[in-house]
């Protein structure tokens, strides 16, 4: 089983190793979010977090429709020509993060964009890799992972249809 | 009777009324329009769930409000977007409403935004298309303008809050007034402490009070205490005799000015759905006063009018959500 604690420090030691980039962190909800505030508060940073909601870039809308709760997208400060670290709690099909990164591009043009998660499961459908990773966690195809919170941040691991 | 709006539970497949529409799943539409509001404050304001998608705005009557905020709401969920107004289409030579929708269809559209003089007539369309093209009314003859009513409701509670705590005044010429209507439904369903009609009988349909709201034709009585005044257009284009006996004689009696404004809460928001007729309905100093509304509903249009092209196209298909 992941411990929580162990995996949120690999990420924030991975996160400082960008130090000198001076990274700008966009989580992305919910649980990235979750995770991006935890390491944003590990390294101490002055600027405040990013936040994206994904909604509106999923690639399955014309299959599942809109979800009535979306929340903001919201970016406080210019992303053009910043080094971003975009971290999300589970990296699964990739698909999330290639929608993450259209949005971030219809707000700005990033120096360049790094990708932090929490956990790395099996099961990639697009050529998205983890930059910066927690834990790495192998499961069946009809297991699901998923990030508890916020407080305290937990993990949950389910069968389809349960 | 109208065609059922929703395919399956939860979903809607066209956009109709606001006669059937829960409190609830109004408060879903309300929701996803606050997430919209966003991407019009963006440098790109612009998300890509429409694309590939064609709209086409079928207009049988004139708008400027309306189908420009369509337009804008389609085109920031980068769908295409074709206007036809009346005035340059076939029915001109007589082509009937539903032949020029089979032949929109065999273009392949996939939503059709219909404004038309007739009751029912975006609901004729509705039960003709097939299952994958949805259709919105923007308003039909005198029955419903549910977009309308629906952005006033965002209106109301972005500024005001919680329904079940206010008294809403409806004022004017609640007679030939479709927006009326889809308000006094949404703002039952939504749970409004009290909704009131003000005007006079002549304009006032007969036993509205049924629709739930009290009638009352003394403005003064009308307009005391109310938090939301909702000021509507007098039609004269819908009058076929003398309903009121002049235009001045209409501003003296329902006229919203200043004085009159000072009866309501002294929070009270004034709104007007457009185009308004300064000094026959509302005085041009409360239109632009500090507690005039009115540009902002314009403003949230294009949010509410996203949500409910946004619901509508991801309704096609599919059961449940991926994660």
């Amino acid at each position: 089983m992941i411990d929580v604690e162990e995996a949120l420090a690999r990420v924030i030691d991975g996160a400082r190793a960008f130090g000198e980039r001076k990274p700008l962190l966009i989580g992305i909800h919910t649980g990235g979010v979750w995770v991006a505030e935890r390491v944003h508060e590990g390294l101490g940073l002055d600027e405040p977090l990013g936040t994206l909601d994904i909604s509106f870039y999923r690639d399955d809308f014309s299959r599942v429709g809109i979800h009535p709760q979306v929340k903001t997208s919201h970016l406080p400060v210019p992303l053009d020509g910043r080094h971003i670290i975009l971290v999300d709690d589970v990296l699964h099909t990739g698909r999330t993060i290639r929608a993450a990164m259209n949005e971030i591009f219809d707000f700005a043009r990033p120096a360049s964009i790094a990708l932090a998660v929490l956990i790395v499961r099996d099961g990639r459908e697009l050529p998205v890799q983890p930059d910066i990773a927690g834990a790495t966690i192998s499961l069946k195809p009809w297991q699901h992972v998923k990030l508890t919170g916020p407080d305290p941040l937990g993990i949950r691991i389910t069968e389809k249809g349960e | 009777m109208m065609a059922a709006q929703s395919g399956s539970a939860h979903r809607l497949r066209h956009f109709l009324t606001t006669e059937d529409l829960s409190g609830g799943a109004i408060g879903e539409i309300l929701d996803t329009a606050e997430s919209f509001i966003s991407v019009g404050e963006r440098e790109i304001k612009k998300v890509p769930l429409l694309r590939g998608k064609t709209i086409v705005n079928l207009f049988f009557e004139s708008s400027t409000r309306t189908r420009t905020t369509f337009e804008i709401a389609g085109k920031r969920l980068s769908a295409d977007i074709i206007n036809i107004n009346t005035s340059v289409s076939a029915t001109q030579k007589g082509e009937s409403l539903l032949d020029t929708v089979r032949n929109l269809e065999a273009m392949h559209t996939d939503l059709f935004v219909i404004r038309h003089p007739l009751s029912g007539a975006a609901d004729l369309v509705a039960r003709s298309v097939p299952p994958h093209v949805h259709v919105v009314n923007a308003g039909d003859g005198r029955h419903a303008h549910p977009t309308q009513g629906l952005l006033d409701m965002f209106t109301i509670r972005r500024y005001k809050g919680d329904f079940r705590q206010l008294t809403v005044a409806i004022v004017g010429d609640v007679l030939h007034s479709r927006v009326a209507r889809s308000q006094i439904h949404a703002l039952t369903a939504l749970g409004t402490k009290e909704v009131r009609v003000v005007g006079p009988r002549s304009l006032l349909p007969a036993a509205v009070e049924t629709l739930g709201v009290r009638a009352h034709t003394d403005m003064a009585t009308g307009l005391s205490g109310a938090d939301v005044i909702i000021m509507l257009r007098l039609q004269f284009e819908r009058m076929s005799g003398a309903l009121i006996p002049s235009a001045h004689e209409y501003f003296d009696l329902y006229g919203l000015t200043r004085e009159r404004l000072a009866l309501a809460d002294k929070d009270a928001i004034v709104m007007h759905p457009g185009p308004m007729n300064r000094g026959l309905e509302i005085a041009s100093d409360v239109a632009d006063g500090p507690q005039s509304v009115i540009l902002p509903q314009v403003t949230n249009g294009i949010a509410v009018r996203m949500a409910i092209l946004a619901r509508l196209a991801g309704a096609s298909a599919g059961e449940g959500r991926a994660s």
